[in-house]
């Protein structure tokens, strides 16, 4: 059929199966926009600002395992978008962010609202596109959609001029994709695989190394059965919260900087790493020369530039993690559980000698209470995501995850202001679950803008500000490494927090003890509706263990013992 | 490039599209890699480009710099090369008042010869590998050259 390149974006999304769309529009987009008054396949969700656009389409992919879809308009409406984009990159979150543009006979000129997207969007996508024919788009559209979920997933950037939406042309969707230079090697060598099993039978102290890869493969359920036929401990690190459940006997903990310290032992004293879908980031592996020192590596990966980048794998094994999992379970039978009977012991008694926990205050609520107390009264039933500080290294420590799924959180980026955008379209992904965000003084004004989102839409996110007065992790770090020189990082003049939930037709709770909490969080669920939940906590708490940054993991800075301050 | 660096060739076969270039270069600038020299045309009769890179690096690095490579979506192949052909060309201006005769003679000792006589000045070619490119740069250096400039290597494996 002949018709336009707006509708040609309409009729691929169709074609797609998307059914939400997060997005704002402006000059450049105006005729997609006009379609979409039109159509009625999916819905449109208008944030109030690009970047929380792009956010909720990582929420709405993490939550959902479907392609995220955002739309923008050009010059500041795309700049807006590129924080997203990179955070989407950066974790591997597979979305199709389509961008308005100036029209062709204008580009180059600094026309009104034109800026080079592609140009900027390059270095932060896995891939992008300048459409400059309507009669590419039906082609352009299919490959973003099967670029972004294929192979290591991530963000594919399409940028299509405003006349490029106005040119007639052929739409034919049920094309055949050829890309002879993209072909994703998704089955491990059998040989490998075979070796990798040899080394794990006869390893004495193997360790599993789980990382976010295992949740975008959804192998997580494969990986329980592998871990739980091996009898292998396990470590996950932040991304793969929820691989294991928490209550799993072969979870040691998470590792890394702010990992358990039984986690961060074992791994300093395994001789064998099995890695699946990790890819050794500064925030886990600490010093590197030190790092499993003594450790031969198995690496599996679907993205071979993973392997071998930060540490040397002894065995890598380039393909979908599960589909290498299936093959493992095939031949893990030579692999004896009782074998590492030892080596489980040792490592609990890593997490009996010190163990992940906190101290209680009589006067405020710690924040590490509310994340436990979050998981007491809902656990299974939450969806949490975060977004970025110390609440997140808590909620990574403390929340008690049981699916794959239910954790979503800016790994890599490290977005302040991703958290409540994220929640939306983890609530538009699934509605039947409570959307908790977790979220701190300071991240939550950096996109407050979405309550009105989140009200005019009815995604009832349930944002819980764990406030502290402070701009937390950096005070911290003031405190540790700066001799507390606390620049910038004092949030005592603050908005009230219960008003301005309010002003945006929100509601709003302020909480001192934890009577009040339970109450307020009881109160939110059954209202339904957008809230913010403001728990004063106690102002100086850091997040422990702790290994400095560049430090070895078996050198922790650990939690004081109790009275001894 | 503290562990042992060195000087490797890189040939990579991309879709002759646009912003391919900027792709690869972009690449190598986001991640802190080296570009020594670059060149990049086209393939007879086909849609790819051929791009031969001369970079430096540790082994590591240069195996991460040929999966990065890889990963682009417009690249077909990258090889890293070790037994190779690799040849450069450079052109060099001297005044017509240097000795040509001498000028002449240097030039084909480095498979090159004088390609242009104008009013004022000269113009030599010459091509061979890179390394005595750089050789026959220096040795033409009494005779006052004006201007030099060079392709950039090119490399086929043996």
């Amino acid at each position: 059929m002949q018709i336009s390149g707006a509708q040609m974006v309409i009729e691929a999304l169709k074609c797609e199966g998307v059914d939400t769309v997060f997005g704002y529009p402006g000059g450049a987009i105006m005729n997609v926009y006009d379609e979409i008054y039109k159509q009625e396949s999916f819905e449109h969700i208008l944030t109030r600002h690009e970047q929380a656009a792009v956010h909720a389409a990582e929420g709405y992919a993490k939550s959902s395992g479907k392609v995220g879809v955002a739309m923008i308009t050009s010059g500041p409406g795309f700049t807006n978008a590129v924080t997203g984009l990179a955070d989407a990159y950066m974790d591997s979150i597979p979305l199709v962010v389509i961008s308005g543009q100036v029209p062709m006979s204008l580009i180059g000129t600094d026309a009104f609202q034109e800026i080079d997207a592609v140009g900027i969007s390059r270095s932060c996508t896995k891939h992008n596109y300048l459409v400059t024919d309507a009669a590419d788009l039906p082609r352009v559209l299919k490959e973003a959609f099967y670029i972004a979920a294929s192979g290591r997933p991530g963000p594919v950037h399409v940028d299509i001029p405003k006349d490029v939406t106005a040119q007639i042309e052929e739409f034919d969707y049920d094309i055949k994709l050829e890309l002879e230079t993209y072909k994703p090697h998704v089955k491990g060598n059998p040989r490998q695989i075979k070796k990798a099993i040899e080394a794990m039978a006869k390893a004495k102290r193997p360790l599993f190394y789980l990382g976010g890869g295992i949740i975008n493969a959804n192998a997580a359920y494969e990986v329980r059965d592998l871990v739980h036929r091996t009898g292998i401990p396990a470590v996950e690190t932040f991304m793969a919260r929820g691989v294991l459940s928490y209550d799993d006997e072969l979870l040691i903990g998470m590792l890394g900087m702010h990992g358990s310290y039984a986690s961060n032992m074992a791994m300093s004293e395994t001789d064998l790493v099995i890695a699946l879908g990790a890819r050794f980031d500064d925030r886990v592996t600490g010093k590197l020369s030190e790092f499993a020192k003594n450790a031969g590596v198995i690496h599996v990966d679907i993205d071979p530039a993973s392997i071998s980048k930060l540490v040397n794998a002894d065995y890598p094994i380039v393909g979908d993690v599960k589909n290498v999992v299936n093959e493992m379970l095939n031949l893990c039978d030579s692999i004896k559980s009782e074998k590492y009977e030892a080596w489980r012991e040792n490592v609990n008694n890593f997490n009996e000698l010190h163990p992940l926990t906190f101290h209680e205050d009589s006067e405020r609520i710690k924040p590490q209470w509310v994340i436990k107390r979050v998981g007491e009264l809902l656990g299974d039933d939450a969806n949490i995501t975060t977004d970025v500080g110390q609440h997140q290294m808590w909620t990574g420590q403390f929340y008690p995850f049981t699916r794959p799924r239910q954790f979503t959180s800016s790994g890599g980026l490290g977005t302040m202001g991703f958290g409540f955008p994220a929640a939306m379209g983890v609530k538009a992904a699934s509605p039947d679950k409570t959307s908790i965000n977790f979220t701190g003084d300071g991240s939550i004004l950096m996109n407050v803008q979405e309550l009105m989102t989140a009200v005019e839409k009815k995604l009832p996110v349930i944002n819980i500000i764990l406030n502290n007065n402070y701009l937390g992790m950096v005070r911290q770090w003031q405190t540790l490494f700066y001799d507390k020189r606390h620049a910038e990082t004092d949030l005592s003049v603050q908005p009230d927090f219960v008003k301005l939930s309010e002003a945006f037709g929100g509601i709003g709770y302020r909480v001192h003890t934890k009577e009040e909490f339970d109450a307020a969080l009881k109160d939110a669920v059954e209202k339904n509706i957008v809230a913010f939940i403001e728990v004063i906590v106690h102002r100086m708490e850091n997040v422990m263990p702790m290994v400095p940054a560049g430090g070895s993991l078996f050198n922790m800075m650990l939690l004081e013992k109790k009275g001894s301050k | 490039m503290s562990e042992n660096s060195e000087r490797r060739v890189v040939s990579v076969i991309v879709i002759n599209e646009a912003s391919v270039l900027s792709r690869i270069t972009d690449l190598f600038s986001g991640r802190g890699y080296n570009i020594t020299s670059l060149t990049v045309a086209p393939i007879p009769d086909s849609k790819y480009s051929r791009l031969t890179i001369v970079t430096s690096g540790s082994i590591r690095v240069i195996e991460q710099i040929t999966k990065q490579l890889h990963k682009l979506i417009p690249v077909l192949r990258v090889y890293e090369h070790s037994d190779i052909v690799e040849k450069e060309m450079a052109l060099v201006k001297f005044p017509i008042t240097e000795n040509i005769t001498d000028i002449n003679t240097l030039c084909e000792a480095y498979n090159g010869k004088i390609v242009n006589v104008g009013d004022n000045v000269i113009i030599a070619m010459v091509a061979d590998e890179p390394q005595r490119v750089e050789n026959f740069l220096k040795a033409i250096k009494r005779y006052n050259p004006k201007e030099i400039v060079r392709s950039g290597a090119v490399a086929l494996e043996r």
